[in-house]
């Protein structure tokens, strides 16, 4: 099993002349804009997503020089969504370009977007001039001060000299630690100014510092706690897959036999088919994960920040567990839940640190039968009479059994986000791309597009919703043009489904807003844009819609018409129990 | 085959209080909230300011005030942040403040720390002695007299310059201007720059 989703080293594709040119030395710097992407070079970066315009130009300008592969999207919030769904799968910081004033705000979503999941992904914005900036110029909006508090650090680079350090560092920010987005906003002077300064190496900032390992001594106190657990729960959070930790996870629970339950941003940290696998827990997570996390003694919890999605309210959490917080970023210890034993470190560090601390390992053979109990007791299901309308869950099921276990799954934010969480079965890290922190709808067109450029080898599908899909379903030009070979599959219930849920559950079925019985027919959308289009509805055609569907060679929508009574359970009602799970409407009623 | 319906589920005793902090019978654990002084060493650059207040109101810190102001060396400026929240609080505050880039280091300091306001008090001008009587009271001066009104200085920690405030008042008060505090450890304890 790779960590990493297969970034190709070298472009496949790379033409003799393209390899020429490497070979050759390279042009000295001449200007800020080449600057700028002699550093994007120097750290690596292969692919940059964007949208051109008038203050990013002279940036556009040295890319034309330039080995890295430009893909244009058709959206700023496509870009941003792209490359922060490149950096999920390569690991690797994604890029996005966009220009001044509505570019750069196009933008934030994505960038918020990758703030909230900890992605890693570095933003260059255009700016205008120095001389305008400030004076409500064409095109002008305060980027560095709109996202600020939505990035690791927003430069404004205010010379051609130092361009490319800013870019350099930036880079390095945004990989570095606790990865995240970073922003450099580009003055247009600064870009189109004379300079022969090449950039500096990446390099953080000096008052940048990441921990590796943790305290010693805190490790073997927590190995004891741990081993004189008898409820003991592993939560594994994105922290885990983001510090390329996976494997050491799975040697920790495998060696001793500690139930793993992942966070949604998790999934993929842990094989799924395991038997010391609960899956993840949360509002929409497993009935035994919920339950696990209830009753638990003892909670090791990697790389998560404990988001009230995953914990409901926190006065009911874990409540009798000591809790071991693994964390990079100290400012997640006790932000959320209080963590009695902090381990401040690289995750994938402190597993290795904890691995030789344990003292033996915990008794709980009670408890994982417990657990196992619970799986037989609240199983994934879900109810398929025949003469219903398909069933979304049934057609994630198919899809999932008859793919690999390196196929990547991304969604957008709804119901149909759920079922691709709850019903696919997911083996490996990087695998599972989707927007947890800021569940921003139309997240998926471009993240599938994102994600199958970091992986090319690896089949991509994505699930989406109807409401999702139509946000930013101009990303399929994209699709087309570059013959991106991509699964769309629209499980498309004719609302914001998740909405509709909720008001059924809890506005006594008020659905203000919340049906689209207007939306396009998809498959023909699909087919206009040059993609191929498929219609399905009802359970005899599954297998050889999704069969067609996989076999075209480029991107593919296929508009599942499903049951739109269908709604997502186990639930936990929002700042809820999570031991109280509803499985049912009825259970609403009751907790 | 589902499992027990919600209320009939396993579950244990425990809980934890709204701050994440499990509850001991023994010992409840719960947080009042209490005054903290920040000191915080930072990169002085355009912007940074912008950035700390952000964090500050984005994260609902309940500030009380906050100066900043050169250092010896030039390119690092310090601000001085009060806060009032529960334990849990101040110690997020710190970590998030320690998390920004431009932010070289950062240190609550003790309670007994030296901690000055200044305030320029503008009152009218009928009773310029009386005024003065006041002022000596609290160690201020006047630092500026016209025909129509007199501006005193005073210094000093934020109780004495409430008082004196409270004293003025029977002068006609026109205005009034005060810093937030600026305050320092006592001893030869200092913030350092990298740590
Ligand atoms: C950009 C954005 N706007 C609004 C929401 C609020 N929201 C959350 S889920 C949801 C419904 C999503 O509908 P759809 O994409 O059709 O998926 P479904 O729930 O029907 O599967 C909405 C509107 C959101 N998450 N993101």
């Amino acid at each position: 099993m790779s960590e990493r989703a297969s970034v190709p080293k070298e472009d496949e594709q790379s033409t003799d002349q393209d390899e020429a040119a490497a070979d050759d030395e390279q042009a000295p710097v001449t200007t800020g804009a080449q600057s700028v992407v002699r550093a994007l070079e120097n750290a690596g970066a292969e692919y940059v997503f964007g949208v051109q315009g008038g203050a990013i130009m002279p940036v556009y300008d040295a890319l034309y020089d330039s080995d890295i592969t430009h893909v244009t999207m058709a959206h700023e919030q496509g870009a941003s969504h792209a490359a922060d769904a490149y950096g999920i799968v390569s690991g690797e910081p994604g890029v996005c370009f966009a220009t001044s004033g509505p570019g750069a705000t196009n933008l934030v979503t994505g960038i918020a977007d990758a703030n909230m999941d900890s992605d890693p992904l570095i933003a260059l914005t255009g700016q205008v001039p120095t001389e305008f900036v400030g004076n409500d110029a064409f095109q002008e909006t305060d980027t560095v001060g709109i996202t600020q508090p939505v990035t690791k650090e927003s430069y404004f680079a205010s010379h051609s000299d130092t361009v490319g350090d800013d870019v350099s560092e930036a880079f390095a920010l945004a990989d570095a630690g606790r990865q995240g987005p970073t922003l450099v906003d580009l003055p247009k002077d600064v870009t189109q100014g004379e300079t022969d300064v090449e950039p500096k190496a990446p390099e953080t900032p000096d008052t940048y510092e990441v921990p590796e390992e943790a305290d010693d001594e805190a490790v073997q106190e927590a190995a004891e706690v741990i081993s004189d657990a008898e409820r003991p729960v592993i939560l594994a959070g994105g922290g885990v897959i983001k510090a390329n930790a996976s494997n050491a996870l799975r040697e920790f629970a495998m060696e001793y036999e500690v139930p793993v339950i992942t966070t949604m941003p998790g999934i993929g940290s842990f094989p799924e088919d395991h038997e010391l696998s609960l899956e993840w827990a949360g509002m929409h997570g497993t009935g035994y994960a919920n339950l696990a996390i209830t009753n638990t003694d003892c909670m090791l919890a990697i790389g998560t920040r404990f988001d009230d999605r995953l914990t409901g309210g926190v006065d009911s959490f874990a409540p009798d567990a000591d809790i071991v917080h693994v964390d990079i970023d100290p400012a997640e210890i006790s932000k959320n839940v209080y963590a009695d034993y902090p381990l401040i470190g690289d995750a994938r560090e402190v597993l290795r640190q904890l691995f030789d601390a344990m003292p033996r390992a915990p008794d709980a053979d009670e408890w994982r039968e417990q657990c196992q109990t619970w799986k037989q007791e609240y199983p994934m299901s879900y109810e398929m009479p025949d003469d219903e309308p398909l069933k979304p869950q049934y057609v994630v099921e198919h899809f999932s059994a008859v793919t690999d276990e390196d196929t990547i799954v991304c969604t957008g934010v709804g119901q149909h986000q759920m079922w691709a969480s709850q019903f696919w079965e997911y083996t490996e890290p990087r695998t599972w791309v989707s927007s947890h922190g800021l569940g921003t709808m139309g997240y998926g067109v471009p993240a599938a597009i994102g994600a199958k450029l970091a992986a090319p080898d690896q089949e991509v599908v994505c699930f989406d919703g109807d409401g999702s899909f139509l946000m930013t379903v101009q990303g399929l030009s994209v699709a087309v043009r570059e013959q991106l070979d991509i699964t769309y599959v629209i499980l498309n219930n004719e609302a914001v489904g998740m909405v509709r849920q909720w008001q059924d559950g809890f506005y006594e079925g008020r659905r203000m807003a919340s049906e689209y019985p207007w939306i396009p027919q998809f498959d023909k959308l699909a087919e206009a844009f040059g993609a191929a289009g498929f219609r399905l509805e009802d359970y005899e055609n599954v297998e050889e819609t999704i069969a067609a569907a996989r076999e075209y060679d480029g991107p593919s929508v296929i508009d599942a018409h499903i049951d739109p009574g269908e709604n997502v359970f186990p639930m936990v009602p929002s700042g809820g129990d999570n031991g109280l799970f509803a499985l049912n409407e009825d259970h609403l009623d009751e907790i | 085959m589902p499992g027990p319906a919600p209320h009939d589920r396993m579950r244990p005793e425990g809980r934890r209080n709204s701050q994440g902090i499990r509850v001991d019978p023994e010992a409840e654990a719960t947080h009042e909230p209490r005054q903290a002084v920040l000191s915080a060493l930072v990169k002085h650059r355009p912007g940074v300011l912008a950035e700390v207040s952000g964090l500050f109101s984005r994260r609902q810190f309940n500030i009380e005030s906050l100066t900043v102001g050169p250092t010896s060396d030039e390119s690092i400026a310090r601000m001085t942040i009060l806060i009032e929240e529960p334990q849990p609080g101040i110690e997020q505050a710190k970590k998030q403040l320690q998390k920004l880039v431009p932010v070289v280091s950062v240190m609550e300091l003790e309670p007994e720390a030296l901690r000055r306001e200044l305030a320029l008090i503008k009152v009218g001008g009928e009773k310029p002695d009386d005024v003065n009587a006041v002022a000596e009271m609290y160690d201020g001066q006047a630092v500026d007299a016209s025909t129509d009104s007199v501006t005193v200085e005073i210094t000093g920690s934020k109780q004495k310059i409430d008082a004196a405030v409270a004293a003025f008042e029977q002068f006609d008060v026109q205005e009034i201007v005060r810093t937030g505090a600026a305050a320092l450890e006592r001893g030869p304890k200092t913030l350092e720059k990298h740590d």
